[in-house]
């Protein structure tokens, strides 16, 4: 009886998830205490970092940004069937682009913030429809592809970012975009005295604003994720995007054609990373591109805040969340307990391992019982 | 010549007067009046995370001993990201650090944005020189080309093929006084042996990549080098990897890389960025006045140089270069940083 | 029930299997004597083949007891199952494509040289032996991929009689074979008996289960019905026991009465994947108010017509024309637009999508169409109403399934939805691939209504079918397809089975000439 409850409820997928985070946070512990660590001490730790402080709070939530809007590409791919692990050279390619046109143009903010972000965007799209053309048009898997033109984008980015005229000095990145492109809230006042003074006097806000990069992101995001959301559930388009994802010869055995959507969803993916990248250099210190010496991992980072969300647009952004808070809390858990950072990777690692394990939990809950009920505690 | 050495001499001896050297720091404890146990150091490390056998490595390591030394509390926060390092170093402030090191030339922009907005706390950084430092940050540069010379002077001693090569990470100013530095050594060492070595550089284009390390190191060595120096981070373990298989020499920079390859690092380049960070922390424990400006450290101040321990060089090699370091120490011997400077050093040899 | 005993190779009683809540087999017995040929008959999901698996120790029995002549025993697994000398014939053929007949039958029994290696030499003697001993003629060195289902049917026989099978359990066995084919099935089934095997043949065709068998277990929703002898008992009343009421087996439909063509395929060159020619210069028109059937054994070019009428591929030559207009070239989205609907074949692969909900199949073909959306967003009211009524007027069930996943359906519901779909699309021509394929009596006779019923109304209606008894019972005129092309044409009533089997094989057609 007991285990059929549990069972009922670990059917919904919400449910599921979120036993999924508590054992991962559970085993977590169990790894810390074996290494050395307090376990319980750590997890406040882990807490502290995150909610101690509304600057905390402010800054998981700039933090997150960039994973969400991977996390949404990823998520949008594999709900209608493609695996879009080039997700990382998207989001390169469109820091690369929204920083070149950053630094070249300063235009009023009103032209020059969508300029900029459309330059992330387009660039996104044109990198990620690569992918979807070459699926479509010459059957090559989009992994493959995928892999392929990440290291593409990262050579592409290290070698054009210390070129003349946008490498800056002896620097091994490029400078900053101009002061117009910055989607920074608040971002010039409240370096000014006034605006210091003013935001010192709101006892939480205030906080969260100074020292702190906050910018349109997060709220881009969102509106991202509900205008995914629509498009998959309500329109058309996203109807042919997940037959077609389903079950792509049913989808053209009723007239959809595969490639066009293929081609569709990838130029789309790609525009969604693009997009979360323009929003990632125009929102964050050092609002530039640097040389990198190997991959910085906000693709793929989108790839477990995709899984985490089971696809969902909107589950998106709360695994984004959940993933820039582990990582941004992860720094006190080190600075505080002394743990390597890296146990934030073996949480998030155990944390993806237990949602996918845990779809085949309640039937085996079901199963269990009738092998043995005294087996079962 | 002349005048080179009385800069050089004059620099020494303001360093000399600013700097109390890294052994006076058992004297410093005791004239603190400020003690040890209520003061805090933290620093952040660049992406390239704690662990990274390099200088980040080297600047916890120092920091560690800094504070088992004079009983201040150390900590540090690793940077994934270079979005990480205004957040980080915010981190540290709330944790009311007294003293904050930012590791590494790619932090310079964010140090300078949270040091704007928190005037109250002091910070200083590794390898970079502001234009225009601010009143509460230290920037520490170490002058490469010292170790370097002296690196490339074993070298020439050392080479039988009279050819050795440099493989840098990516060309900018930074390694160009590592380059330098290195092939003014080899020349001076050939016009002491009065034989001419040829110097083969390259450059990976990356800091992270061992396999392009180890592609030209193994081309330079089928070609004829039989010792060659790397400053490329990660890229330079991919031409220790190709001594090792080519069983010629490599030379380790930054840290004593002899521990990758025992017998084929012929010695290495130190930028002992942990007796900096160590020097320049007691200074601010002191209550010594340090921001606003840029200290460079040397041979002087014993924050470069090579290894004492060298198995695989020959002690009269050692010997002969421990002799060049005193020559640099002194000033008759100013290693180029620049290819000016390096033109003109080649003129004075001649 | 019969105590265990010695003259019976096989006795399982009181066997019961769960899947969760739902109870596949409930207190299931069967009693197999020596030397007879056994069938188990019943309806698509009685639980025939849950039986067998369990006999075969792929499922193992919640409860009930195995016996195997008179003594009892366990079975784990399948490699326990052939210890004990049963051996089982799967639907679907478990060969390696790239391997001989012999290296297919010795695999995973090899018989090993003192120096390590497969004895080849050894192992055909062996299987040629068997072969002969049962008149099972096969070409031991031929590759899989290069014989005929019929084929590869006996070289799992052999498999099966290679690994000292005493009892064979054959599932479907008929399914895919030419009716000549069938009769020389029939014919080895009764030398194995002869020779002292017993054979189970799990089958919903009466009529073999006439020819073939001596006794006949039926089955019903997983519980034992009754066991007859098969002499005594006609097919009326075996199709009674097994469906619990009796069925019309006989197509009820009037004389058609056919008008202008609507369809005319002239001289149709398809290439299949591999880019040799599978449709090999096809004609056939099908006009207003018939049923064309086409009989045909599977891998004729059935599957190339098909691909080329829906537009997945586009003919080398040749022209399709509807109502004059030529499709061959065209997407399948025209030719939806242009009237024909297609019930695939594979209701999985090419007609649901599974992980949608019924609602998004039901307008799966007309989403685009007001009112279930309008300037590209999707009206789920318009969706939902159009399902319920879908779903009343073609008894889906269960009621209320709207939202369900299509996948949870059961196999006739799922088509149904498909039909209803279709034809609620009101096409001009509708093709039926396989319309029936794995459906129950009661779910037939419901698409074969449906088809009649929509010819009734003036389509044009175009059937392709492996099953010849569909084919004859409900076209009204049959074509028979071999190697490509249609062999001839005949009206419904005029041609017998034999007839048709034979120019199904490649035969000549006697009756013509």
């Amino acid at each position: 009886m007991y285990m059929n409850k549990i069972a009922q409820i670990l059917k919904k997928s919400v449910f599921r998830t979120l036993a999924a985070i508590v054992l991962g946070l559970f085993v977590a512990g169990i790894i810390l205490a074996v290494a050395g660590y307090p376990p319980l001490r750590s997890m406040l730790a882990l807490g502290k970092g995150i909610f101690s402080s509304p600057k905390y709070v402010s800054n998981v939530l700039i933090k997150s940004t960039p994973i969400i809007f991977t996390g949404l590409s990823v998520a949008f791919a594999f709900k209608t069937g493609l695996f879009n692990i080039g997700v990382e050279g998207q989001f390169i390619v469109g820091c690369l682009a929204s920083t070149l046109v950053g630094i070249t143009l300063d235009l009023p903010p009103v032209i020059q913030v969508p300029l900029v972000l459309l330059a992330g965007l387009v660039a996104g799209a044109a990198y990620g429809g690569m992918i979807g053309v070459l699926k479509a048009k010459f059957g090559i898997h989009e992994v493959i592809s995928g892999i392929m033109l990440n290291w593409i984008a990262l050579y592409l980015s290290n070698y054009i970012c210390i070129l003349e005229p946008f490498r800056k000095g002896d620097s091994n990145g490029t400078y900053q975009v101009s002061e117009a492109s910055k989607t920074l809230i608040l971002g010039a006042w409240k370096n000014t005295d006034d605006g210091r003074n003013f935001l010192k006097g709101i006892p939480i806000l205030g906080e969260a604003f100074l020292k702190t990069d906050v910018n349109i992101g997060f709220l881009a995001a969102v509106i991202m994720a509900i205008l995914l959301a629509v498009l998959l559930k309500k329109t058309t388009k996203g109807f042919e995007l997940r037959a077609v994802g389903y079950n792509k010869y049913s989808a053209e055995a009723v007239g959809i054609d595969i490639k066009k959507n293929i081609i569709d969803v990838m130029l789309i993916s790609g525009a969604v990373a693009g997009l979360g990248a323009a929003l990632y250099i125009t929102g964050n210190t050092p609002h530039k591109i640097t040389v990198l010496s190997a991959f910085e991992g906000m693709g793929i980072n989108g790839l477990p805040v995709a899984l985490i969300a089971g696809s969902s647009p909107v589950g998106c952004i709360l695994s984004g969340l959940l993933f820039g808070g582990l990582m941004y809390g992860g720094q006190a858990l080190q600075y505080e307990v002394g743990a390597p950072t890296e146990i934030i990777n073996i949480v998030i690692g155990i944390i993806v391992f237990f949602v996918a394990i845990m779809k085949g939990v309640p039937r085996l809950l079901l199963k269990i019982p009738r092998r043995g009920g005294k087996h079962v505690k | 010549m002349k005048m080179k050495r009385v800069v050089a001499f004059g620099l020494a001896l303001t360093m000399g007067i600013s700097l109390i050297g890294c052994g006076g720091k058992k004297k410093a404890e005791e004239t603190s009046d400020k003690n040890g146990k209520d003061f805090s150091v933290a620093m952040i490390t660049d992406t390239a995370g704690v662990n990274d056998q390099s200088f980040n490595q080297s600047a916890w390591e120092g920091l560690q001993e800094f504070g088992e030394d004079t009983g201040a509390k150390v900590n540090y926060l690793e940077s994934k990201q270079s979005s990480d390092y205004v957040t980080n170093l915010e981190r540290l402030g709330d944790n009311n650090s007294d003293f904050i090191w930012a590791i590494g030339f790619d932090t310079a922009d964010a140090l300078l944005e949270v040091a704007k907005e928190n005037q109250e706390f002091k910070y200083a950084i590794i390898d970079n020189a502001y234009e225009e430092t601010p009143s509460n940050v230290t920037g520490v540069i170490f002058k490469a080309q010292e170790p370097s010379f002296l690196v490339g002077y074993v070298a020439g001693k050392t080479t039988k093929t009279n050819k050795v090569g440099f493989v840098g990470g990516i060309e900018n100013a930074v390694i160009q006084q590592f380059m330098f530095g290195y092939q003014a050594g080899v020349a001076f060492a050939g016009k002491e042996m009065g034989k001419e070595i040829k110097i083969d550089v390259q450059y990976a284009e990356s800091f992270a990549d061992a396999a392009k390390g180890k592609a030209i190191a193994s081309k330079m060595y089928s070609e004829g080098c039989d010792i060659v120096y790397q400053a490329a981070g990660g890229s330079g373990t991919g031409v220790i990897e190709a001594a090792k298989e080519a069983g010629k020499f490599a030379i380790g920079v930054d840290r004593d890389q002899a521990y990758l390859a025992p017998k084929n690092v012929l010695t290495s380049a130190l930028k002992k960025v942990g007796t900096a960070i160590q020097n320049v922390s007691e200074k601010v424990m002191n209550g010594e006045e340090v921001g606003g400006k840029t200290l460079v450290f040397g041979l002087t101040e014993d924050c470069v140089g090579i290894p004492e321990k060298n198995p695989n060089m020959d002690s009269k090699v050692y010997e002969d270069t421990m002799k060049i370091k005193d020559m640099i120490k002194s000033g008759v011997i100013t290693p180029p940083g620049t290819e000016t400077d390096y033109a003109q050093f080649l003129k004075s040899i001649k | 029930m019969i105590e265990p005993s010695k003259e019976y190779v096989v006795q399982m009683h009181g066997i019961t299997k769960r899947f969760g809540s739902f109870c596949a087999l409930n207190e299931m017995n069967l009693d197999v004597k020596s030397g007879t040929i056994h069938s188990l008959l019943g309806e698509n999901g009685a639980g025939k083949s849950t039986l067998m698996n369990v006999l075969y120790g792929l499922y193992q029995a919640d409860e009930g007891e195995i016996f195997l002549k008179g003594e009892k025993v366990e079975v784990k697994n399948p490699s326990d199952a052939i210890k004990l000398g049963i051996g089982m014939v799967h639907q679907h053929f478990m060969l390696l494509e790239k391997f001989t007949v012999v290296q297919n039958i010795i695999l995973g029994d090899e018989c090993i040289s003192h120096l390590g290696m497969v004895d080849m030499k050894k192992a055909r003697k062996d299987v040629m032996e068997i072969a002969n001993k049962y008149g099972l003629h096969i070409d031991p060195d031929a590759k899989i991929s290069d014989i005929t289902v019929g084929m590869q049917q006996k070289v799992e026989i052999l498999k099966a009689l290679y690994r000292g099978a005493e009892l064979l359990i054959l599932d479907e066995p008929t399914a895919v074979l030419t009716p000549q084919e069938i009769q020389e099935l029939i014919k080895i089934m009764k030398n194995l008996i002869d020779s002292g095997k017993a054979i189970i043949i799990i089958t919903h065709k009466l009529k073999e289960i006439k020819a073939a068998s001596d006794i006949c277990t039926i089955v019903c929703r997983g519980k034992y019905i009754d066991t007859v002898d098969v002499k005594s008992t006609t097919e009326s009343e075996l199709a009674a026991l097994m469906v619990g009421h009796d069925v019309n087996l006989v197509v009820d439909k009037s004389p058609a009465e056919p008008k202008e063509t609507i369809l005319e395929i002239e001289n149709l060159v398809v290439e299949n994947e591999k880019k040799m020619d599978a449709v090999k210069g096809l004609s056939l028109n099908v006009r207003k108010g018939e049923i064309v059937g086409i009989a045909g054994i599977d891998g004729n070019g059935q599957k190339e017509l098909m691909d080329a009428l829906s537009g997945f591929i586009k003919a080398k030559s040749g022209t399709i024309k509807i109502n004059g207009k030529e499709i061959q070239n065209t997407t399948p989205r025209n030719i939806i637009d242009s009237g024909i609907s297609i019930i695939p074949e594979d209701r999985h692969k090419r007609g649901l999508v599974l992980e949608f909900g019924v609602f998004e199949n039901a307008v799966l073909n007309k989403y685009r169409k007001m009112p279930y959306s309008k300037k590209g967003i999707l009206n789920q009211k318009a969706m939902e109403q159009f399902t319920n009524e879908l779903i009343q007027e073609c008894d889906v069930r269960p009621a209320g399934c709207t939202y369900d996943h299509a996948g949870n359906l059961s196999g006739g519901n799922q088509q149904k939805l498909i039909i209803g779909r279709e034809v609620s699309n009101n096409p001009e021509l509708l093709i039926a691939v396989q319309p029936t394929r794995g459906l129950d009596v009661g779910a037939i006779e419901s698409v074969h209504k449906t088809l009649v019923r929509e010819r009734d109304k003036g389509k044009a209606i175009l059937l392709i079918s492996f099953e010849l008894d569909e084919v004859m019972n409900l076209s009204d005129t049959i074509a028979v397809i071999y190697d490509g092309k249609i062999q001839d044409t005949f009206l419904q009533g005029t041609v017998d089975e034999n007839t048709l089997g034979l120019l199904m094989a490649g035969g000549r057609n006697h009756v013509h000439e």
